[in-house]
């Protein structure tokens, strides 16, 4: 089916670019992308993808609205105190684009709901905020064969790698297992800038776009840094292949999605995150 | 010995092992930090007795959590 006058013109400066055109915006209007987490990272993404027309948009966030997400996570707003995040999300993204299909889920992602949630999606969005929760979604998309991309932020720093099926190492190859909880700081313990989420959380809607037309390289093989204060962009080649991966390398023992302990109990504890 | 550290060049006295390179770097994380030696993941088990060659590459992997 051929792209309506108003939909040639919503999109006339995607349709225009060589790399994207019109095949590009169509691949676009037919891709389906998942947004875990509908925070810090998941809001500029949601707004970007939505702005670009992914015809079908998944969004699954347990949480509500809360006076202290406001500083980041530009896709609610005042008014949404209160209300779930993914209703607050899907309002704003069917505001910016009634071409989309916002598909939300107002509950956690766990070891018994994920492989059915991420099976009808094309592409994946780690927006969320703990260690549980990534490890997680890498497996299941190691397992399900699903490409994503990972992204993390915290102080004025954040980084993220893309993983493909077959190309190049996951999450796991390079960070092994969650750290132990309070290991490692959290968003919540240690802050982060606003404008941080809305720079890695746009490059993974842009890693998202990219995949569905084809275009480019993705972040596949590598893990992008930022550091906000230095200024410095940094792609770092990651390893190609890590035989003693437990979920991808050459002998795997992990062969099913797992809920880590502390899952429940932090995403609980920080409802308000 | 010359090596390259998160991008930037840096001298180093030899025999120096990765433990002894976490530590003089200051990584906030030091148990907690994935560390690639030219282009190969070193066993965090074996930081502390792996050596460092002239002219090696290093970089450091940092757990980062959030995204809320």
């Amino acid at each position: 089916m051929g792209l309506t006058n108003e939909q040639i013109e919503r999109y006339s400066r995607h349709i225009i670019l060589k790399e994207v055109g019109v095949k590009g915006q169509k691949k676009i209007l037919d891709g389906k992308v998942l947004i875990i987490g509908a925070g810090g990272l998941g809001s500029p993404a949601a707004l970007y993808l939505a702005a670009a027309g992914v015809g079908t948009i998944g969004i699954i966030d347990a949480d509500n609205v809360d006076l202290s997400n406001l500083q980041r996570q530009v896709v609610h707003t005042t008014a949404d105190i209160g209300k779930p995040k993914v209703d607050s999300a899907a309002e704003t993204m069917r505001a910016i684009n009634p071409d989309v299909n916002v598909v939300t889920y107002h509950d956690y992602l766990m070891a018994d709901n994920v492989m059915d949630i991420i099976k009808d999606y094309d592409f994946i969005l780690d927006g969320t905020d703990n260690f549980p929760a990534k490890f997680l979604i890498n497996d299941a998309c190691v397992l399900g064969k699903k490409p994503f991309c990972h992204a993390g932020i915290l102080r004025f720093k954040g980084q993220l790698m893309t993983y493909v099926p077959g190309e190049g190492p996951c999450y796991r190859c390079v960070f092994k297992d969650p750290p132990p909880k309070d290991a490692v700081p959290t968003c919540k313990q240690a802050g982060v800038i606003g404008a941080m989420g809305g720079v890695i959380g746009s490059l993974q809607a842009m890693e998202a776009v990219k995949f569905l037309t084809g275009s480019g390289e993705l972040l596949t093989g590598h893990l992008l840094t930022y550091d906000a204060l230095t200024n410095n962009f940094r792609k770092i080649k990651l390893p190609d292949h890590v035989p003693d991966c437990k979920v991808c390398g050459d002998h795997p023992t992990i062969t099913k999605p797992i809920d880590y302990e502390q899952a429940v109990c932090s995403l609980k504890e920080q409802k308000k995150s | 010995m010359k090596l390259t550290v998160a991008g930037t060049s840096k001298e180093y006295p030899n025999g120096l092992t990765i433990a002894q390179l976490i530590e003089a770097e200051k990584v906030e994380t030091p148990d907690y930090v994935s560390v690639s030696v030219n282009d190969e993941f070193a066993k965090n088990a074996e930081f502390a007795t792996t050596e460092l060659h002239d002219g090696d590459n290093v970089e450091f992997l940092y757990f980062m959590g959030g995204g809320c």
